[in-house]
């Protein structure tokens, strides 16, 4: 097996800093890493019942660049010395984020077609570093939605079974890095959409304090709870993307002005002795899956021999978190969506009968652009903003996330980080809660918080639950802008959780490709 | 086109008291947009000066343009209001294709400035105050052409334009308290106010101000109640009103055609109206009741504009000389008569003769220049005066061959002439042409002899005493020497030829 360490299956095995390891030492070309990660995606990712994470790939583009990274490395000096240390390693990027080269469609009809003149600001750091960028991944319709089907697309599938869901709205990031396909990935997050597609497929997903990460190019679903932040299978790895892709852009008026902390160090301490790690009262219990429960408890006793101390918090406003999410969300997508008419880019439906003005055309182009996650979404939040409702409906919900935060000012008085399950259940059966979208939003009670007060909050691997053998998401949530301690307990947790089951809870995933679907599939 | 009654203006304010109000959008010159890098230049080729935030495009995000808010604490301050020390955008929304995004960023209940005033000067003289309720940054929207149809508007047009070039061009509008009291100078105070507000922002260099490419434009406000009836009427507003004149029209017409409603019997509709510069109506627009509903709520791409007292303190300090203030003291200093310093104002060379006498003329030189032959040639012309591209330097050394005569008075127009005409300098021209005043006497003499010989019985009549005659002799010289003579020394030639003493 040792002549395997740099064949294609072994290399897409390798974190994003082991193989930005190998790269640095000559053992490995970017061109092999990122071939190998096309021929995955080739082999798993279409099909029937493939894991239909990736809705483009561009590998002409992403070799390219590996071959250019190859090249500066091969002629060694000055510029092999300047190259980022993540340079040649390969990235997927949720279909949110605009891209110069490749379609960026939001999951949407209303989208299809249309290639973006511009690259999002991580986009451009992404190239700066010269990471390659495999493609474009799959997500709910404008990342609207918790499970990745109301992509317009086709529903990414979960790599742990193919018949569950991913997680969303970033199904098809989270599954991409879990099925091995990406070495990394970024995500978007509004209420959850990276920290519970991490928690549902066994990844990392970290949503950065809000304004850590520039929104320049990320296609806004609410303005002032989205956030671009890394999906990984290491927390190390995702402090290497977090740092790639942060700091300040004066693009965005809400990007933070003072520059990033060294995340990659504090993902490197290695100690949280006399931490004070608080449980959120009101997200664990009832409601919770047994099984999701134990894995918490389970991380709490290993913080707890860690040395860290653990303590309990309420936070009784976060009963109100999920109400009011659902009132300011929508009223600031039903605006952020209304540029999507047909009169500049994007699809165009003209109506097939009566006068052709220009409001039945935008009529007609929404109607048939639009699906019907989205297309309820505007409805909620058109509703919520009307004269007369404004101040029941987006005014109280404004207080209630005043008082959310108030809630995270007091619990971070008595703990550093705060602890809870990401989410109530493991991944559901595909189709299971399409019909029923309050039970659709509930996976986000617990994620929810943290977007409404800007807080930073990190998903990681916490275990399989016995029920089902599915993966369980441990959240870690800190105060805004000390994203580094997120970075320095996950990598704590991570490090003790792995050393209990012998290895990264991935490598107990199913082998796809092995599948028989999948060898069926090859065959035609 | 309009088949309104109207009342005349005089039954109209015997019955009735006009109460005003004024929404002026004020464009501002800045290099880039309101919130984006693109370049704010007018005139260019559609659609070329945007970039993918004017456009609306997916994932784009907005930044306020600083100097915007600069010029917009600036405007404030000369309107005399309060700067709020925090303040945000909203969104406005609504569904057209002039606003990429499908909803403007506005600001909404937190204006920047608030809570000021203008004092007025009408032409006798007489100072009326109007109260501002505030004065708020926005955008403008893009400029969409109708396509097809006879009359350019979009009902019966077969397809339509649009430039964005436009869109996104920082505005800061001004908005008026109800203006009461005015009576039947409400007209004259409605050009007045909007003329005030043009010259302010002109003077603070913030905007090019000009009206025919839309920098300032104007919403009429109109409402009328009988005599001594507190409540206000039910308002129209007339909407883009982009000249002075029109403003005073549209007020006037406005006032004229409730009048004729409300004497009917019939409410006045609350609607905004369309003015029609070739008939001087208006014509219903859209209804517009209170309960439109833009959806407004706070800009959640955009953090709170913070404008610390210091530096509106330093903004303050670095305003000019209000426009009213200047002129009483410019009027003070050029000794001009009411009628002619009035006459200036009016013709808007105000600047232009200040520039003149500071290029070293006198204060009645640059008058007579400006007022008897600069602003002639721009109404023919039909532009400012100030576009014509004259130089004070140029009238100064005109002026001074004048004085010096070397050329007369018709000379230099005829000179001027020739430097509108791109020739060159006027000592150039003088050359090019041959222009000099004819000073050795004796082709003059010579003229006189032919000019007395031609009509003898004028200097018979001169001889017995009626010099005033001696008029038909100066101008046959004048005419034989192609206007080049000095009429002052052909008139003593001949009285001296004639041997008779004036």
């Amino acid at each position: 097996m040792t002549e395997q360490n740099t064949s294609a299956e072994s290399l897409i095995r390798l974190s994003a800093a082991q193989l930005a390891e190998k790269l640095r030492a000559g053992e490995v070309t970017a061109v092999d890493v990122t071939r190998a990660h096309l021929d995955r995606i080739a082999q798993v990712d279409g099909g029937e019942r493939g894991v239909n994470a990736f809705l483009h790939t561009n590998g002409e583009e992403a070799l390219a660049v590996a071959a250019e990274v190859d090249a500066i490395r091969a002629a060694g000096g000055a510029d092999a010395e300047a190259l980022h240390y993540l340079a040649g390693v390969p990235i997927a990027v949720k279909d949110l984020i605009v891209t110069i080269g490749q379609p960026t469609t939001a999951g949407s009809k209303i989208l299809e077609g249309w290639h973006s003149p511009y690259d999002a600001t991580v986009v451009e750091r992404l190239r700066a570093a010269k990471m390659p960028i495999l493609g474009k991944t799959n997500l709910d319709e404008f990342a609207m939605g918790s499970s990745t089907e109301h992509s317009a697309y086709g529903p990414t599938r979960n790599p742990w079974d193919l018949d569950r869901i991913p997680g969303g709205s970033g199904g098809g990031s989270a599954a991409a890095v879990a099925a091995f396909e990406a070495p990394l990935a970024l995500g978007t997050d509004t209420g959850g959409s990276i920290r519970q597609p991490g928690a549902v497929t066994g990844t990392v997903g970290v949503k950065p304090t809000y304004g850590s990460v520039s929104r320049y190019g990320a296609i806004a679903m609410a303005s002032s709870l989205d956030q671009i932040g890394p999906v990984t299978r290491t927390v190390l790895d995702s402090a290497l993307l977090h740092q790639v892709i942060g700091g300040h852009d004066p693009r965005d008026s809400t990007s933070l002005p003072e520059p990033l902390a060294d995340l990659v160090a504090a993902a490197k301490t290695g100690n949280i002795e006399g931490l004070r790690i608080g449980i959120i009262k009101e997200l664990h219990g009832e409601g919770y899956q047994a099984g999701v429960e134990n894995r918490f408890n389970e991380s709490l006793e290993l913080l707890k021999e860690a040395g860290a101390e653990i303590v309990e918090v309420s936070c009784p406003n976060f009963q109100y978190a999920l109400g009011a999410y659902y009132l300011i969300m929508p009223s600031e997508a039903s605006s952020n969506l209304a540029k999507f008419d047909g009169v500049r880019y994007g699809l165009r439906v003209l109506p097939e009968e009566g006068p052709m003005t220009i409001e039945r055309v935008m009529g007609a182009t929404r109607a048939a652009g639009f699906g019907d996650e989205v297309k309820r979404r505007i409805i909620l939040g058109t509703y919520a903003l009307s004269a007369g409702y404004y101040d029941a409906y987006y005014g109280s919900a404004q207080k209630v996330r005043t008082l959310v935060q108030r809630d995270f000012e007091a619990a971070f008085e008595k703990a550093d980080v705060l602890i809870s399950p990401t989410a109530p259940t493991t991944a559901f059966r595909l189709g299971e809660k399409l019909d029923d979208p309050l039970a659709m939003y509930l996976n986000d009670v617990a994620t929810i918080p943290a977007n409404l007060a800007g807080v930073p909050g990190l998903s990681l691997p916490g275990g399989l639950a016995d029920e089902d053998g599915l993966p369980v998401g441990i959240q870690l949530l800190a105060p805004a802008r000390e994203d580094a301690r997120l970075y320095r307990v996950g990598a704590v947790l991570e490090s003790l959780l792995e050393a209990k089951w012998g290895g990264p809870l991935l490598a107990q995933a199913p082998d796809l490709a092995a599948a028989p679907a999948l060898e069926a599939q090859e065959a035609k | 086109m309009s088949t309104d009654t109207i009342l005349s203006f005089e039954e109209a304010m015997e019955k009735y008291d006009p109460v005003l109000g004024f929404e002026v959008h004020v464009e501002l010159n800045t290099k880039t947009k309101m919130f984006s890098s693109a370049p704010n230049v007018f005139g260019d080729e559609p659609n070329t000066n945007v970039n993918e935030v004017d456009l609306g495009m997916p994932g784009v995000l907005p930044v306020v343009n600083r100097t915007a808010i600069e010029s917009s604490i600036k405007i404030g301050l000369a309107l005399n209001c309060k700067i709020a020390e925090s303040c945000r955008f909203a969104r406005k929304q609504y569904f057209y294709p002039d606003t990429p995004k499908n909803f403007q960023t506005s600001q909404y209940d937190e204006p920047i400035a608030y809570d000021g005033y203008l004092d007025i000067e009408l032409e006798d003289g007489t100072v009326f105050r109007v109260e501002i309720e505030r004065a708020h940054m926005e955008e403008d929207a893009g400029k969409l052409t109708h396509m097809g149809g006879a009359t350019g508007r979009i009902q019966g047009a077969d397809f339509s334009l649009v430039d964005y070039n436009r869109a996104g061009v920082p505005l800061v509008e001004i908005v008026t308290k109800p203006i009461e009291g005015a009576g039947s100078r409400a007209p004259e105070l409605a050009k007045a106010y909007v003329a005030a507000v043009r010259e302010i922002v002109k003077n603070l260099g913030v905007s090019d101000a000009r009206m025919e490419r839309g920098n300032v434009r104007c919403d009429a406000n109109v409402s009328l109640r009988p005599h001594g009836r507190e409540r206000f009427g039910i308002r129209s507003e007339t909407k883009n009103v982009n000249s002075l004149r029109a403003v005073e029209h549209a007020v006037r017409y406005e006032i004229q055609r409730h009048a004729a409603v409300l004497d009917s019997g019939e409410p006045v509709i609350q609607e905004t109206r369309h003015w029609h510069e070739d008939t001087r109506t208006t014509t219903s627009g859209r209804a517009k009741s209170d309960a439109d509903d833009y959806r407004y709520f706070p800009e959640p791409d955009l953090v709170p504009v913070v404008a610390s007292r210091e530096w509106v303190e330093e903004l303050r300090a670095t305003l000019p000389e209000p426009p009213a203030e200047r002129r009483k003291r410019l009027k003070a200093d050029w000794g001009y008569s009411d009628l002619e310093f009035r006459d200036v104002v009016n013709a808007g060379v105000l600047d232009e003769i200040e520039e003149t006498i500071a290029a070293g003329a006198s204060a009645s030189v640059a008058r007579k220049w400006w007022m008897g032959e600069i602003v002639g040639r721009a109404k023919a012309a039909d532009v400012d005066p100030g576009q014509l591209g004259v130089q004070p330097a140029t009238i100064v050394e005109l002026a001074k061959m004048v004085e010096d005569g070397k050329i007369n008075n018709k000379m230099a127009s005829q000179v001027l002439d020739g430097v509108l005409a791109g020739e060159g300098t006027p000592e150039e021209i003088v050359e090019e042409r041959g222009l000099a005043v004819v000073s050795d006497d004796g082709p003059l003499l010579e003229a006189i002899d032919a000019a007395l010989a031609a009509q003898p019985d004028v200097a018979e009549k001169i001889r017995g005493g009626k010099v005033q005659a001696i008029g038909a002799i100066v101008g046959g010289v004048m005419k034989a020497t192609r206007g080049q003579a000095d009429a002052g020394r052909v008139r003593e030639l001949i009285l001296e030829k004639l041997g008779v003493t004036a």
